[in-house]
Order: C-alpha cells, then structure tokens, then sequence
C-alpha cells in the first residue's frame, strides 16, 4: 500500500509546536516514551515497547565451522525485519532503503562495538562454534525503531541461555537443557542506541522522535553508547549540518538516557530471573494486563469428549459407502498412463472454425502417434488397437496420414469425423472410448 | 493442582502453563487474548494458547494493486512469518490454508476491488501453531471490523499410538503422536472449513476427532464471545 502523505497543514503544525517547545504527546525534548520489556517463556525471547513502537527479539543459536580467517571466534547474526503488520507501506519490496540503514546500524552497534565475547563461543578451534543468531520484528512502526530494536537485541542476548557444551581431549558433549543447566552468554558491555531529531537545519533536536515527527524531521544522529559512557555508534544522516558542540552536547544527554534505560533492563532481567527460579508463572500470558477490556483469559477448559465414540459411529453409519471407483489404469507407451476416462466436453457441437481445424488436426497426429509406438503396449478391452477400426467407421474410406501443418481442406474432412466423437478436447483417447460405450 | 505444577520450573517449560496427563477427559490449554494492541494496523490481535502465541495484525478493506484486483470481491492475503529464519514452504501452505479459511467466511462481495491483509507472526511455538494463527487471525479480522458471515476457530487433535485423542496438544504431544489433526470450523453449525493433517488414522478416528474438534470450538466460541462481550458491553 502507498503511504499515506503527510498534509501540509500537519507538517506546518508540528514544526510551529517544534519551535515553541511542544510535542503533540506532551513530553519534554529530552524525554523517552514508556518503555516496557516483557520475556517469553524460552530464552532469549522478549518484546520491547517503547511507545508504540513493538518489536520482538529472539536469539537462537546453532553450531557451525567457524569462518576460515576467523577460526576461534563464535559468529554472531543480525536480522530485522520490518513486518507488513507495522506499517501499510511496509511491503516486501518497498522498504529496501530503510531495511538496509537499520541492518547495518544494528550490526555496527552490536557487532563492532564487540559487546559479546566471541572467542567463548568457540568450542573446538577451527571445527565447530557457535553461531548465534539474534532475529528481530518490528510489530507496529511509531517512531525510533532503531532504539527500541537495539534495546530488544541487548535484551534478547543478556536473556539467552546457550546449551552447556564441555570437551574431553577429542570428544565434545553437548548437554541438553535437562541434563545440564544452559549456560549465559558472555557479554562485556550493553551498547544502547538513542537517536536525535533535528528540525530547522539543526536548530532544534529531540530525544526519541515518534512517527509523525520522523516525517518532519531534517536529520537524525544516532549514538549508541554504554553505560561506561563509552560511544560506540555514532551516525549522522539526513544531510544536516552539526556543530561540534552540538554532537557533544548530544552524546551527554545519551549518556544519562543510557544509564536510565540500562537500568531498567537490568531491573526488568532481574525480576524475570525471580520469577523463573521461584517457579511462578512467566511468559507473554502473564504480561497481558488483566485490568484492560480488549485482554481477557480463560483457564484450562475440560471437553467432554465421552460421547466422540458413538457420535463418529452414527456418522459413519449414515454415510453412504464411497461410490465405486473403477481405476484400472490404462499403460499407453512407458511413461504414459491413464486413469478414469475423464468428463464427457461440455461444450456441445462446435461449427467449423479456424481454430478447431488445427485442434483437430494436432489431436488427429496424437492418436495416429500413439498407434505407430504401438509396440510393447499393455491394453484392457479398449485402446490403440481399436484406434484404426474406428478411423474406418468414419465417413472417410481412405486413410488420411495428418501433420499440423497439413493443408486445411484435408483436416476438414477429417474434422466431421472427430465431431462426431463428440467434438476436440484434450483428449482424444477417451473421446473414441467413449464412441465405444455408446457402441 | 496448578500450585504442584509450578514448583518445577523445569518441568514446566515443556508442559506449558495447563497440561496434565489428559486422558479420556481431554481439556484445552489456558487461553488469552489481546485486541487492537497495534496503533497501525487496522485490526491486531494476540493469541495465546498455553505458551504457543501468535499476533495478527489485520489491514483492509484498502488499496489494492491493479495486478491483483478482482473485480467483483476484495482479494483476501494471508502473510505468515516465522519467528527465527526466513520464511519457506511450510509457512506458505500454512497461508494457503488459512486463506482459503477466511475467504470462506469474510463477505468479501461487499468490498469489490479492494485487499483485505492478514499478517501473522509466531510469537512462540508450543504446539497446534495453526489453530492458534486460524483464532488469532478470527480475532484480529473482528478487530478491523471485517465483515464475515460467521466467526471461525482452529482445533487441533492428536492421535498417540494406542488411539488415546488429546486436544490441543503440546509440541512433545505432537511430535510423539500417531497424526495430529487440525480442523477450523465456522461458528454458526459447527461446519468444517479447512481440515489439514499429518499422519496416519482411520475413518473412524477421523470422525472422531471431528466430533471431538466441535465440541472443543464450543468453548472456543465461548471464548470469543466473552471477550467481545467485555470489550463492547457498556457495563
């Protein structure tokens, strides 16, 4: 679906209130919307909402041969995708630009900043490692998906428990998750995303743009940075152009969002652990808020299934017993079969036209083909043994050697005869089987 | 009895949050569901059924491509998405089949030229995943306020090796079953839209299991119509 454009009206209105300090949601410049993290049942599963804006992380892993100039590092993978469900204009092949700017950001965020120590995901040097592979969706665009995607991988990899693996000399053991308890990654550092908006050619900036104000913005830097107040990302798009002081401004004001939001993580792992080691309930069914009118839950339902039996024993006695099917097939050349006889052509009596000519005449050559590769041919009752017979029935006494291309007159008269096996189809065969039955 | 159950984490990560040994007295896992959770689409839905949960999101009736107009109906799309990996055959004979599931129900003669988008996403997978996308999918078109002449519901049935019926089986259920059976039926009769299954049963079994799958949808329905009773009463 197109995107819906932005009417100049709303773009004007947005920018006067950019320039009077207001945002359309109430918040300050520098403030962050709502963010809610929320853990599955499996490891490594949790779905961040910051806002609106939804997106689902899942780390998975797998053991693989370590890259050849790589041999003692683990590989690690990004992947985020922007399903259709989070946007009408998100369709397969429109959101190419943008997919690729948020991919590569993500990894440069993730992947260079070395946040996970690769080398210990190393099980047998140059042989096997692990692969870890983190797959992000966006569920519902508002605003920032790199923040809250950056969020939800941090959240995902810090939740992930990999199978515990020990290796003796030549042998390794891999130890599902019920004989040995499954191991955390090992993770140095959280690097977080914060983007800025710039409006007016850099005059005025907001923390956390949401879609609307997206749509009106000049640029966007994006820092991602640490709670060490270490920068490891740093991108400036849009082609705006910034002071010094502006970027370093910047970066403080990341700093301290970072700080908060690690905090928040940390504390939203925390209690999930909680939960999980005092045997409470955990997962995406207990984060479904009770209190609102469009969530509701049912406990476990009994069906009474005692009276299946004689309910299935009345339909099948009711049923008619299935029609009687005659498949013998029918063995016309190795490689050729034929079952059933197929419909009889509804299409009645067609008069004489160009186009049935040359149906006539191909089918007329098939037949004849089928004749001449007559050999080693298996037949019940009917076929291309009787095939000559019936040309002779025809009104045609002499034996006609079609080709396609044959001249027309030739065809034609031998057209009437095929009508009367009830006009071309598809297939000739059970055309003359047919003439057979009514003989 | 839901207490004993959850003293052990370990247990419970693979028996979900409601499955005890379920013999003749079959029941259905603990259920939720969650609408117009999405500002985007049109309709969104989330739908839990013990751990295995999938989301909707619906958009339509809207702009449709010329190329795949019809002229006198909207043309209905089904996106499923795995969770991990890109997606491959499995998921799209899963969207036929659930297509060919809603263009049964949705009144789609009333918006001629226009599309109708059902985007599924797996959230977790713990067994009867396409009974799960079917009721998430009947929500989320609910949601949009899609026009249908009945609401539908997916059940699952597994077959074990002696025969013994589960409904709404786990994904250890299913592996160690004989078949595993999967029917959507409509609301209105109980009538049978889409069957699909993987194994190897009798008629008589088969007839069973339906049996079994409409009586289940009863509750399923029930369900629905509590949920939307909540949202729309005005008390």
């Amino acid at each position: 679906m197109k995107e819906t454009p932005l009417s100049n009206c709303e773009r004007r209105f947005l920018l006067r209130a950019i320039e009077e300090k207001k945002r359309l949601d109430g918040r300050q410049t520098y403030d962050y919307r709502n963010i809610r993290i929320s853990f599955g049942t499996d490891y490594g599963c949790c779905i961040v909402e910051l806002g609106k804006t939804r997106v689902l992380g899942q780390v998975s892993c797998e053991l693989v041969s370590p890259k050849l100039n790589r041999a003692t590092e683990g590989i690690l993978f990004f992947n985020l995708e922007l399903s259709q469900m989070a946007a009408p204009a998100f369709e397969p092949g429109r959101q190419s630009d943008l997919l690729v700017k948020l991919n590569r950001l993500l990894e440069r965020c993730l992947r260079n900043s070395k946040c996970i120590d690769t080398e210990s995901l190393c099980v047998v040097a140059g042989e096997k490692v692990w692969q870890i592979r983190v797959d992000l969706h966006l569920f519902n665009h508002d605003g920032n998906i790199i923040d809250a995607a950056s969020i939800a991988a941090i959240v995902a990899l810090c939740h992930f428990r990999r199978p515990d693996v020990s290796v003796q000399g030549d042998e390794v053991t891999l130890y599902t998750p019920e004989e040995r308890d499954p191991v955390p990654l090992s993770i140095h550092h959280m690097p977080i995303c914060v983007s800025f908006a710039f409006f007016q050619q850099g005059t005025y900036l907001l923390v956390d743009p949401n879609e609307r104000e997206e749509r009106v913005m000049d640029g966007l830097l994006v820092i991602a940075m640490n709670k060490h107040r270490e920068i490891c990302t740093i991108q400036s798009s849009g082609g705006i152009m910034l002071l010094k002081d502006q970027v370093l401004r910047c970066s403080k004001i990341a700093g301290v969002k970072v700080a908060e939001i690690t905090e928040l993580i940390l504390k939203a792992l925390e209690n999930d652990q909680k939960v999980r080691k005092e045997g409470g309930k955990f997962g995406f069914a207990e984060s479904i808020a009770n209190q609102r009118i469009t969530a509701f839950k049912m406990e476990k339902a009994p069906i009474d299934t005692s009276d299946v039996e004689e309910k299935a024993e009345e339909i099948i006695a009711e049923a008619e017993p299935p029609s009687e099917v005659v498949s013998t097939p029918v063995l016309w050349t190795p490689g050729t079969a034929q079952i059933g006889e197929g419909v009889e052509n509804s299409w009645g009596d067609l008069e004489d036209s160009e186009k049935e000519d040359d149906e006539g005449g191909g089918d007329q050559a098939i037949i004849l083909d089928s004749i001449k590769m007559d050999t080693g041919v298996e037949v019940s009752g009917i076929g291309s043994q009787d095939a000559p017979i019936i040309l002779s029935d025809s009104e045609e006494e002499e034996m006609i050697i079609l080709e396609p291309d044959k001249n027309p007159k030739k065809i034609r008269t031998q057209t009437t005869s095929a009508k009367q096996e009830k006009a071309p189809s598809k297939k000739p065969v059970k055309r003359r089987k047919k003439k057979r039955a009514a003989n | 009895m839901e207490e004993e159950m959850h003293t052990d984490a370990k247990i419970r990560a693979e028996s979900g949050t409601g499955s005890s040994p379920r013999g003749p007295g079959c029941s259905l896992r603990h259920f939720a569901c969650e609408q117009n959770l999405l500002s985007r689409p049109d309709g969104s839905a989330s739908f839990l059924q013990g751990d295995t949960s999938v989301l909707a999101g619906v958009y339509g009736p809207a702009e449709v491509k010329v190329s795949k107009e019809i002229f006198n109906k909207a043309t209905l799309e089904v996106i499923l998405r795995p969770k991990i990996g890109l997606p491959g055959v499995a998921e799209k004979s899963r969207e036929r089949l659930i297509r060919n599931t809603c263009e049964a129900v949705v009144l789609g003669t009333l918006h001629p030229r226009t599309s109708i988008t059902v985007v599924l996403q797996v959230v977790s997978d713990a067994g009867s995943l396409l009974a799960c996308c079917l009721n998430a999918a009947c929500m989320a078109l609910v949601d949009a306020g899609v026009p249908m002449r009945a609401l539908f519901c997916g059940v699952t049935c597994a077959l074990d090796s002696d025969g013994t019926l589960v409904l709404d089986p786990t994904s250890k259920q299913e592996k160690e079953a004989r078949a595993v059976l999967t029917f959507a039926l409509d609301s209105v009769e109980r009538k049978l839209l889409m069957s699909s299954t993987k194994g190897l049963y009798s008629d008589t079994e088969l007839q069973q299991c339906l049996a079994a799958a409409q009586a289940a949808s009863q509750h399923v329905f029930r369900f629905y119509r509590e949920s939307l009773q909540r949202r729309y009463s005005k008390s």
